[in-house]
C-alpha cells in the first residue's frame, strides 16, 4: 500500500483522511511494514465502506487486513440505525459467523505422544470434512426451525453437549432474533445434511499444544498453563449462510436504487437498518449464527466421543467460542455518546475488555478470550479483549493470519504431500481430503501470524495471552 | 468442451474466474468449467446425470453470477459435481443442461467447496472484435 495516501496517527495506527466522497476516515492498524505489505485493493476497499450512508465513526482494518470482497476481509464497520445506516449482506459475507471455539482437553501433550496418529485418523473419520461430506444429522422442517432459532442451545437439548457449554459461547450459545421465515427453502435445503461438518479451505479442527504462555493471570482465568493441550474448531454456518449470503446481496443490490443508496462496489449491498429488507436481513443473518453456533456445538460433541475413545477421563471444556463474521447489535461510546449501532465484523474478532456485562461472570475480570487462528503449521493465539479497544476499534481485534499468497500461486509454489512431510517432520499431524487444498494452505501462504498478533497487541486491539502449536490438523 | 478458454487469476482470499468466448453461451459455459476446475479436474467428471437450470437477471454480469450461483447450489446440495454445459440466453433469461455425476471423493479429489459467486471484480463485455469477455470472484 502507497503511504503517502495515509497520515500516520502513531506508530500502529494510520488513516486515510475523510474526503468527499468519504462519509468517514478509514483507520489502518500495523506496522510501517505490514501496512506497506497490505494489497492497494485493502486501500480501496475501506475507502469504499466509508461511502456507506449512515457510518458511526470511522471504518477499521485490522492488522491482519487483505483483500476481499466488498469489505476488506479484517474490516470494521458501525452503523447507526436512526442516522440512515445499512446492514450489508457483503459486510457480513458468506461465511455467516464462521469463528473458532476452543476447548480444553484437561491433559498435557506428552498424553497424545504415542497415539497422535491414531488419534489423528479417528478424528478424520467422525468429523465429517471436505467437499462431498455429510453428517450424521438430517433435519426435517420442525428440527431446521428449531436449530435456526436456537443455536447452540438447541443442539445441547439434542444432547450434543451440556449446559456448560454455553455459559463460554458468544450470545451463550443462542442469538436473539434469529427469523427461520427469513431464511429460503433453498438455504435450508442446501444445509438439510450439512450439519455437524466442518466444510473446506481454511476450515480446520486441531488438536494445539500451548507453547508460550505471555500474561499469566489472565491465562490462569482461562484455564492454560504451559504444554496444555486445547482443541480448536474453524468453521462457519456451512451451506445454510452460504446461500442466505448469496439470496439477500442479490436481493439488496437490486433494491439499492429504490433506497437512494449509491454503491461504490456492488459487493457492498445493503439495505437501511429499519427497511422492511433490512430487518429481514437481520433476521436471516441471525439464523444463520444460530446454525454456526449449533454447527460448531455438533462438531464439538463429535471430538468427545473420540476423546472419550482414548482417554476415559478426557473433560473436553469450553473456553470460549466467538464469531469473526458477522453483524451484531452493540452498544459504544462514539465521541462521548453511548450509542446502540450495528457492528459489522468481516474477519475481525469481537474483543469485548474487562467488566463487559456481556461476558460470562467467570471471565468478566479478565476480559473476553479472542481466539485467532493461524495456518497449518504456525501456531493460533489467545488474546484477551482490552478496555482500550473499545476506543480504538469498537471493541475488535484481527481473526488470523491473513493470506500473503493466492490460493494459485500456494498451489504453484507447494505440493501438497511435500507440506504434509514438512510438518510430520516438525511433529504436525495432518489428515485431508485433499493434498491440493494443503498445498492451497500451506503455513507459507499465510502472513507471520506472531507479527500480525505482535501488531494487534501493540496498537492496544488485545492482549497477548497464549501462544498455541498444532500437534494434529483436520483440515477439509 | 474443456477448451481451456478460461482462467484462474489471483485474489488474496479467494480465486478469481476469467474467460473468454466467441458467444455469450460460450462464454457461461467456460466460466462453469472454470469454476468446476476449482474443485477438481473436470476432464475427470463424466456426464451421466443431466440438471435443468434457469435463471434471469436485469443484466450480463448479474445473470453470470445468477448462473453460477445455481451451479454452486445444485453442486451443495445434490453432491453433484458438473464436467459438460449446455447453455443458451435469450435477452437476460438463461436456459442451460449441466451434465454430471455424483462427487466420488477417491476419483475426483475435490479440493475446495464454494460458497458464493461474488460481485467483485465482476463483469461481461463484448470487444470491437466481436469475442465476450467475462469474470467473477468466487468465495472458496
Amino acid at each position: 500500500m502507497d503511504l503517502n495516501r495515509l497520515e500516520q496517527d502513531s506508530e500502529f495506527r494510520w488513516r486515510i483522511p475523510a474526503r468527499t466522497p468519504m462519509n468517514v476516515p478509514g483507520i489502518l492498524y500495523g506496522d510501517r511494514e505490514q501496512i506497506l505489505q497490505m494489497d492497494d485493493k485493502v486501500y480501496e476497499q475501506l475507502r469504499n465502506v466509508t461511502m456507506l450512508p449512515g457510518l458511526a465513526g470511522p471504518v477499521y482494518a485490522m492488522p491482519d487486513a487483505h483483500w476481499g470482497y466488498g469489505f476488506p476481509i479484517g474490516g470494521v464497520a458501525a452503523f447507526d440505525a436512526d442516522t440512515g445506516g445499512v446492514v450489508s449482506a457483503g459486510g457480513v459475507g458468506f461465511d455467516i459467523s464462521c469463528g473458532v471455539r476452543m476447548l480444553h482437553t484437561g491433559m498435557q501433550s506428552a498424553a497424545i505422544e504415542k497415539v497422535g496418529p491414531a488419534l489423528a485418523d479417528c478424528l478424520y473419520a467422525d468429523i465429517p470434512v471436505g467437499v462431498g461430506s455429510e453428517g450424521s444429522i438430517s433435519l426435517d422442517d420442525a428440527s431446521m426451525h428449531a436449530m435456526l432459532e436456537g443455536g447452540a442451545r438447541w443442539a445441547v437439548e439434542q444432547g450434543y453437549g451440556t449446559a456448560d457449554d454455553l455459559d463460554r459461547t458468544e450470545e451463550r450459545g443462542c442469538i436473539a432474533g434469529a427469523d427461520p421465515g427469513a431464511v429460503s427453502e433453498r438455504a435450508k435445503k442446501r444445509q438439510r445434511r450439512e450439519m455437524g461438518t466442518l466444510g473446506s479451505g481454511n476450515h480446520y479442527l486441531e488438536v494445539q499444544r500451548v507453547a508460550e504462555i505471555f500474561d499469566p493471570a489472565i491465562a490462569a482465568v482461562y484455564g492454560l498453563a504451559i504444554d496444555d493441550l486445547v482443541i480448536s474448531i474453524h468453521c462457519g454456518s456451512r451451506g445454510l449462510g452460504h446461500q442466505i449470503g448469496t439470496d439477500y446481496l442479490r436481493e439488496m443490490l437490486l433494491a439499492a436504487g429504490e433506497f437512494g443508496i449509491t454503491l461504490p462496489d456492488r459487493e457492498l449491498a445493503c439495505a437501511p437498518i429499519h427497511s422492511e429488507l433490512g430487518q429481514r436481513y437481520m433476521g436471516a443473518m441471525r439464523a444463520g449464527m444460530n446454525c454456526a453456533l449449533a454447527n460448531r456445538q455438533i462438531i464439538t460433541h463429535l471430538t468427545r466421543g473420540v476423546f472419550l475413545a482414548f482417554f476415559p477421563q478426557a473433560q473436553l471444556s469450553m473456553l470460549y467460542d466467538v464469531s469473526h463474521n458477522i453483524c451484531k447489535v452493540e452498544t459504544h461510546v462514539v465521541d462521548g455518546v453511548a450509542r446502540k449501532l450495528h457492528v459489522h465484523r468481516k474477519g475481525a474478532t469481537r474483543a469485548f475488555g474487562p467488566g463487559n456485562a456481556d461476558l460470562d461472570e467467570s471471565l468478566r475480570d479478565a476480559g473476553q478470550p479472542v481466539l485467532i487462528g493461524g495456518s497449518m503449521g504456525t501456531g493460533s493465539y489467545v488474546l484477551a479483549g482490552t478496555s482500550e479497544s473499545e476506543q480504538r476499534a469498537l471493541s475488535s481485534a484481527c481473526h488470523g493470519a491473513g493470506r500473503a499468497m493466492s490460493r494459485r500461486k500456494a498451489r504453484k509454489e507447494y505440493g501438497g504431500r511435500q507440506v504434509v512431510d514438512e510438518l510430520a517432520r516438525r511433529g504436525i499431524v495432518v489428515r485431508s481430503p485433499s493434498l491440493r487444498g494443503i498445498a492451497e494452505e500451506a503455513p507459507l501462504a499465510y502472513k507471520d501470524v506472531n507479527r500480525v498478533v505482535d501488531n494487534a497487541a501493540l496498537a492496544g486491539l488485545a492482549r497477548k495471552v497464549a501462544r498455541l502449536q498444532p500437534v494434529i490438523c483436520i483440515k477439509g | 468442451m474443456h477448451s481451456r478458454n478460461w482462467e484462474h487469476f489471483e485474489h488474496d482470499a479467494d480465486i478469481g474466474l476469467r474467460a473468454m468466448a466467441a458467444s455469450r453461451e460460450r462464454l457461461f459455459e467456460a466460466m462453469a468449467e472454470a469454476l468446476t476446475a476449482l474443485i477438481t479436474d473436470p476432464g475427470t467428471v463424466r456426464p451421466i446425470e443431466s440438471v435443468p437450470i434457469q435463471c434471469e437477471a436485469p443484466d450480463d454480469a448479474l445473470l453470470l453470477t445468477d448462473w453460477l450461483n445455481a451451479l454452486v447450489y445444485e453442486m451443495a446440495t445434490r453432491r453433484m459435481l458438473f464436467g459438460d454445459w449446455r447453455v443458451s440466453i435469450e435477452n437476460h433469461a438463461l436456459d442451460a443442461i449441466a451434465k454430471g455425476e455424483p462427487v466420488d471423493r477417491a476419483r475426483h479429489r475435490p479440493v475446495v467447496e464454494v460458497k458464493g459467486a461474488t460481485y467483485t471484480a465482476l463483469s461481461v463485455s463484448q470487444d470491437s472484435k466481436g469475442t465476450w469477455h467475462g469474470q467473477c470472484i468466487v468465495d472458496v
